[in-house]
């Protein structure tokens, strides 16, 4: 090994194991820390808000991001998911701990298929009349959940289903909730930079070009807008979980642009982008408890602002990795890994 | 009995679904934007008639002061926040958002300045009572009158006039359009200023209608013309009017005889029928998208 630079394989391999590390180091400490009774119930369910929406909008910057196409119902799938966890938890009258995991795969699994039901027709059209579309399709699953009483309780909400007791199990939800994050993030990444990914990335770019080189585009924006609903659903079936009770009203219009802002102020594209943005915004209002009638204001003026002078997001479509810092400070303290000639060394 | 006031309800409210959704026609005509904040500018009118009407000025006055107000708006609407995106020849989806942002900007500003409670209108023009068949339509026939009128006036306007010629150039091909000498920033601005008028008139048939004001009232107006104006086709005149006659009907009938909480659902279900089975709209010309 030593005297031969390293791959590009090797080097990402490497980068991978890093980020996984440092991943696995954040959930360890963070356990740790709630263990020990250190963080108030209060920052926990903070916590557990923003990886609930860096869910949401890693899930929605698969679709509007890598794929460029703009989706308003992202709030519908997330209904779904959180009606089908929610009732399977209750229904099946096991413990927390083994149905919700079956629950948030029946969540995904459910908002899929009411993706790929609503994408087949939906994603015919392009542009603007697929975002009026799939808005109309987010009001639809709103209205129908009210009107379906006898299994959603309609406008009155569900409520009553289990969930973690904060004072008996502060890291109940946490542990689940952190975990999905990061795999959603991780899939998210590898999808985008694998072959699917890449014909994604062409129909952003130009569809009928995509088109013309062979990528079968229905079938990549099918399969796309179908993932992005599944993860929607997780999200959902979390977000049940966190506020315990499911008020339909919730999932409207306002929610699907909420986490589109997530998506589009970190730019659109950028995982790391749309999870920083998820969670500044999702902190942000509690910090500006003060403000809280100007919030939708302050919120509409940054989106023309952001939008007129930087209309890619603050990172465009750059992304952060962990593992970057660390490549820098070897790259200024250790040796220079080319010139020394200790290629494997240093990292 | 009850079908036919029903039915007049619907055509009541399709009359300003129709007016709004001429706006739309004209703002999309041109510059291919879906202009989220144009349903939010007639909540922008009916405020203007509350304070109007609060300061004791009679009601044609509050009227007139709602239109010119909206084309105000709506040009400083396209000068700050989408004049720039034009110009750079951003992404469609910018511009998509960037309208979003002024819908929910608008919105949230009114609530902030008027609070979020319903403010409540009297009638601004109280009609003699025309009855036919024991029901009221005064009203409905006023709100049909003043929409097909404003059709013809748009008609005349974009047919006969020279204003109109630009904007159906620049419509057409807005680079062709400024090479023969059109100024196409401000037949843009105009259109602006002309499709908010609309919204205003629409607003002042609502306020006379409905009697009250909301902030958020804007938002599913403006959505259900803008399904109007894709029902009846994008760029047709008389399909924006069509459509929105349609969509009234159909709130109206379900009212009546459905569920009317599932009335959005409807609606929704209609624009997502006429999408898959006719994407270019009722009466609309399908474009082939050219390399």
């Amino acid at each position: 090994m030593a005297g031969k630079p390293m791959t590009k394989t090797k080097k990402r391999g490497i980068a991978s194991l890093g980020t996984l590390v440092v991943v696995a180091a954040v959930y360890v400490l963070m356990r740790v820390f709630i263990a020990s009774g250190s963080l108030s119930a209060y920052v926990i369910g903070m916590i557990n808000l923003c990886c609930i929406n860096v869910i949401a909008a890693v899930s929605l910057n698969m679709v509007t991001g890598l794929m460029g196409q703009l989706v308003l119902g992202h709030a519908g799938f997330m209904l779904v998911g959180a009606y089908a966890t929610s009732i399977f938890a209750k229904e099946s009258g096991m413990a927390l701990g083994a149905s919700l995991p079956i629950g948030l795969v029946l969540a995904g699994v459910l908002a899929a298929v009411t993706g790929l039901l609503i994408g087949i027709p939906a994603l015919r059209l392009r542009g603007d009349y697929l975002a009026i579309i799939t808005l109309g399709f987010g009001k639809i699953i709103e209205v129908l959940a009210r009107y379906f009483k006898g299994i959603t309780n309609g406008a009155k909400g569900y409520s009553g289903f289990p969930t973690f007791n904060v004072n008996k199990q502060p890291d109940g939800l946490f542990s689940y909730v952190f975990l999905v994050a990061a795999f959603v993030i991780f899939f998210s990444y590898t999808f985008g930079t694998s072959r699917h990914g890449r014909a994604v990335l062409a129909i952003r770019e130009d569809e009928i070009a995509a088109e013309n080189s062979g990528i079968n585009t229905t079938y990549y924006k099918l399969l796309t807008f179908t993932l992005s609903a599944f993860f929607a659903g997780v999200a959902g079936g979390f977000l049940a979980q966190y506020v315990s009770i499911i008020d339909p009203s919730k999932y409207d219009f306002n929610f699907s642009i909420e986490i589109l802002m997530m998506v589009v102020l970190g730019g659109m594209g950028s995982i790391t982008g749309s999870v920083i943005s998820a969670s500044v915004l999702t902190l942000l209002p509690e910090l500006l408890r003060g403000f809280a009638q100007y919030r939708m204001l302050i919120y509409s003026v940054v989106l023309i602002i952001v939008m007129l002078f930087r209309p890619k997001g603050l990172l465009g479509r750059a992304e952060i990795q962990v593992i970057k810092p660390f490549e820098w400070l070897l790259r200024k303290f250790g040796k220079k890994p080319a010139a020394s000639g200790k290629g494997g060394e240093g990292a | 009995m009850y079908f036919v006031t029903q039915l007049l309800n619907g055509l009541g409210i399709g009359a300003i679904y129709a007016l709004v959704a001429l706006g739309y026609n004209m703002v999309y005509g041109i510059v291919k934007l879906i202009n989220f904040a144009h349903g939010d500018i007639i909540m922008v009118g009916c405020f203007v008639i509350v304070s109007v009407l609060g300061w004791g000025m009679p009601a044609w006055f509050a009227a007139i002061c709602a239109v010119v107000f909206c084309a105000l708006v709506g040009m400083l609407i396209e000068r700050v926040a989408y004049q720039r995106l034009l110009d750079q020849g951003s992404p469609r989806i910018s511009l998509l958002i960037t309208a979003i942002g002024v819908s929910l900007l608008l919105q949230n500003l009114y609530q902030l300045i008027y609070g979020s409670s319903e403010r409540t209108i009297s009638r601004l023009f109280p009609l003699p009572d025309i009855i036919i068949g024991g029901v009221q339509v005064s009203n409905t026939l006023l709100n049909i009158v003043v929409s097909l009128a404003m059709m013809l006036v748009l008609r005349m306007l974009v047919d006969r006039t020279k204003i109109g010629k630009a904007m159906r150039a620049t419509s057409e091909d807005p680079g062709a359009a400024m090479l023969m000498g059109i100024n196409t920033k401000s037949v843009i601005l105009f259109t602006f200023a002309a499709g908010s008028a609309l919204a205003a008139v629409g607003s002042v048939l609502y306020a006379n209608t409905y009697m009250f004001a909301r902030p958020y009232m804007g938002s599913m107006l403006g959505l259900k013309a803008f399904i109007a104006a894709v029902f009846g086709g994008i760029g047709s005149i008389p399909g924006a009017m069509l459509g929105g006659y349609i969509l009234g009907v159909a709130e109206g009938l379900n009212n009546a005889y459905g569920n009317s909480i599932l009335t959005d659902a409807v609606v929704f279900g209609l624009l997502i029928v006429i999408l898959l089975l006719k994407p270019a709209g009722l009466l609309g010309r399908h474009e082939k998208e050219k390399v």
